[in-house]
């Protein structure tokens, strides 16, 4: 056997153990968090009632920039599209409908008077309120950010539905330049307070950084970490709504 | 602890770097601070306010690396409080300590004259360490572009209005993350000779104005404003309160606690509240636990406002330094190894140490973006910035010293440098 076969030998079995590694991290979930990241003990009873009846979901993301993705396609790999994508898949006898209704520069207090239309048309059963980078960019008053997003809590529950608060995306480049902790504090407070849960994008992002998951430090203008983190958030956020409304779902096997 | 308001002498001084000033120590202790243990071992400089002050400094920078896995030991994790109301609470202890002498040997426009000073100094510090935030930020914001961030690349758009910026800087309104403290630190001096003087010739009275202002910035919601929107994130109106207190307590004040500081009561008292805030602050690090904090009792306690020093952020610092004045005595012989040395050095120049501080903070967060921000690099930063610091207030006192040498017996001006570092 010359020194060349020996190499060629070599190099397909490390090629090999790579596929089979590679092929492994595809099976097991990518996404997954540990339990107290994502589960809570605020309960969606409005999306369960309407499940268990209509066999409907209808929510809305209402959000800013950062529950988008740019480009054309931007839209069907953001969050919201793909939470629909994973909840369909999860739920598979009801009608999940996802609406994002997502603008840019928009404090909280701007899209809470924004909620009373939303809550007419289209009249969802849970809406998932994605807020604060704007407003820590912005730098409002933490206290008066709070008040604004327990003001649309409140329109929310009055208005007959049910409520996910979702906080800022982990991203470590601009950490010296933003400081959210006292808006991440405020979504945080607004939830005990009202007994809603929050999808900790935050401290999520995070883990899925320190685990190696995504690199967000890159400097990149590729959309491929994009849309695995979109894809992520939005199989975790179905995750968070099944627990929370004590759903019957089947279990997810990568949804392709 | 009625020693703890003992002037410093300077044949007690027992650590290396304050020969620049003991022309000033040498002075004979002013009224407020007669020391009421006379006759015991020769005072010293009360190195307690030192190392704790050094702490406070090296947890200041812990906390203020972004994502840093070090921060997790910084006692904010563990309570209400943080390392700020440390820091706040000495330097009014401090700015007491060494302006109300000058304010009794000088007069009143001598001492306030030298705090204006000391204020200005702080400013300068500010704009500096503004002009090294402005050139990493600006290098980050050239150098990145991922469409994940679209939203949050909107917080540089203050780079392209340079003249605004500059000049919201200027006034102290342009708020870069993690620069509150000198601005507040200044504001608190501009204010202190009234201060001072008011806490000379009546203390009580002094005391009671600042805790009657604090309520009233609670009551009417009192700050200043910031730009582009929103207030100062340490609200001067309410943290003076931390440090007239530090400094009532360095004029006389705190012999007058002294019996309730031995009284048992008050020991349980502290450990109790800091054994809640522990519990509670567990609660937020594990939000399963939340069940166990009473409705009833989160409504009343949250939100736990920083920005207006929220009273329980205040009780818990004074239960905080009710235990360390009770275990950790002035001349506790520790105070004294070798190995505390380095952040009661670190104390004694608060003010470089700070400004440093917040500088390493930046190069960190550079290091990470630029290479690599895993878990052994924030270790290794965190190690590696504290050992800067410890180095650089070395070569501050080694440099004192040889300029004290250098002027001789020559009568300086004491500076804020003497008594447990600057003020």
């Amino acid at each position: 056997m010359s020194m060349w076969t020996a190499v060629g030998r070599a190099v397909a079995v490390a090629a090999l153990v790579l596929c089979t590694a590679g092929a492994r991290a595809q099976v097991a979930d990518s996404c997954a968090v540990p339990g107290y990241l994502l589960f809570g003990d605020s309960l969606l009873q409005r999306v369960n009632a309407a499940v268990a009846k209509d066999k409907t979901l209808k929510i809305v993301v209402l959000g800013g920039t950062s529950s988008t993705l740019p480009g054309p396609d931007g839209a069907a790999f953001a969050y919201p599209a793909r939470l629909e994508a994973a909840l369909s898949h999860r739920l598979p006898d009801v009608k999940v409908t996802v609406t994002a209704v997502t603008k840019p520069r928009q404090s909280a207090d701007e899209m809470a008077g924004n909620i009373d239309n939303l809550l007419l048309d289209p009249k969802p059963v849970l809406m998932i309120w994605q807020t604060g980078t704007y407003d820590a960019v912005h730098g409002t008053d933490p206290e008066e950010f709070r008040a604004a997003v327990a003001d649309g809590v409140e329109r929310l529950q009055a208005g007959g539905a049910d409520v996910v608060l979702m906080n800022m995306q982990y991203s470590p480049r601009t950490e010296s330049v933003v400081a959210i902790g006292a808006y991440a504090d405020g979504i945080r407070w607004v939830a005990r307070e009202r007994e809603v849960p929050v999808f900790d994008r935050l401290a999520i992002m995070r883990y899925w950084y320190e685990a190696g998951q995504f690199d967000l430090y890159a400097k990149t203008k590729d959309m491929k970490v994009a849309k695995g983190v979109h894809d992520c958030i939005g199989r975790e956020l179905a995750a968070l709504i099944i627990d929370a409304a004590h759903l019957e779902a089947r279990d997810e096997a990568a949804p392709k | 602890m009625d020693s703890f308001v003992q002037a410093p002498t300077a044949s007690g001084a027992a650590v290396q770097g304050t020969t620049g000033q003991d022309s000033a120590a040498e002075r004979p202790a002013p009224a407020p601070a007669t020391a009421s243990s006379a006759g015991a071992a020769p005072a010293g400089r009360d190195l307690r306010l030192d190392l704790f002050r050094g702490l406070a400094l090296w947890l200041i920078f812990l906390d203020h690396v972004p994502n840093n896995i070090v921060a997790w030991f910084t006692i904010r994790n563990y309570g209400f409080s943080d390392a700020t109301e440390i820091f706040i609470f000495i330097s009014g202890y401090t700015a007491a300590f060494v302006y109300g002498r000058a304010m009794i040997s000088r007069g009143f426009v001598v001492a306030g004259a030298r705090i204006l000073k000391r204020a200005w100094q702080i400013y300068v510090a500010h704009i500096f360490l503004f002009a090294i935030y402005i050139a990493e930020i600006s290098y980050v914001a050239s150098s990145f572009e991922n469409p994940l961030y679209v939203e949050e690349m909107n917080a540089l758009d203050f780079l392209k209005q340079p003249e605004i910026t500059i000049i919201q800087a200027l006034l102290l309104k342009f708020k870069p993350v993690n620069m509150d403290v000198l601005p507040l630190y200044i504001v608190l001096l501009l204010l202190f000779p009234l201060v001072l003087w008011l806490l000379i010739r009546n203390a009580s009275i002094a005391l009671a104005a600042s805790v009657a202002l604090y309520v009233m910035t609670w009551e009417f919601g009192w700050n200043i404003p910031s730009y582009p929107s929103g207030h100062w994130y340490f609200n001067p109106f309410a943290w003076q309160l931390l440090f007239v207190f530090g400094a009532w307590c360095a004029l006389g004040g705190a012999g007058r606690l002294a019996a309730a500081l031995r009284s048992p009561v008050t020991m349980w008292l502290a450990i109790g509240y800091l054994a809640f805030g522990f519990a509670v602050t567990l609660t937020w690090h594990f939000p399963r636990l939340a069940v166990f904090v009473p409705h009833w009792l989160s409504e009343w306690m949250y939100p736990i406002d920083k920005t207006n020093l929220d009273v329980l952020r205040f009780v818990h610092f004074l239960a905080l330094a009710a235990l360390t004045v009770r275990f950790v005595p002035r001349d506790w012989p520790a105070l004294q190894l070798k190995w505390l040395q380095p952040a009661i050095i670190c104390g004694q120049h608060s003010l470089e140490i700070f400004c440093l501080g917040v500088f390493l903070a930046f190069a960190a967060h550079f290091v990470m973006v630029e290479y690599y921000g895993g878990l052994h690099i924030q270790v290794l930063l965190s190690l590696a910035g504290i050992v800067i610091m410890i180095g650089v207030a070395h070569l501050i006192s080694w440099y004192k010293r040889v300029e004290g040498r250098g002027s001789g017996s020559s009568k300086k001006p004491p500076d804020a440098d003497l008594a447990g570092g600057e003020a």
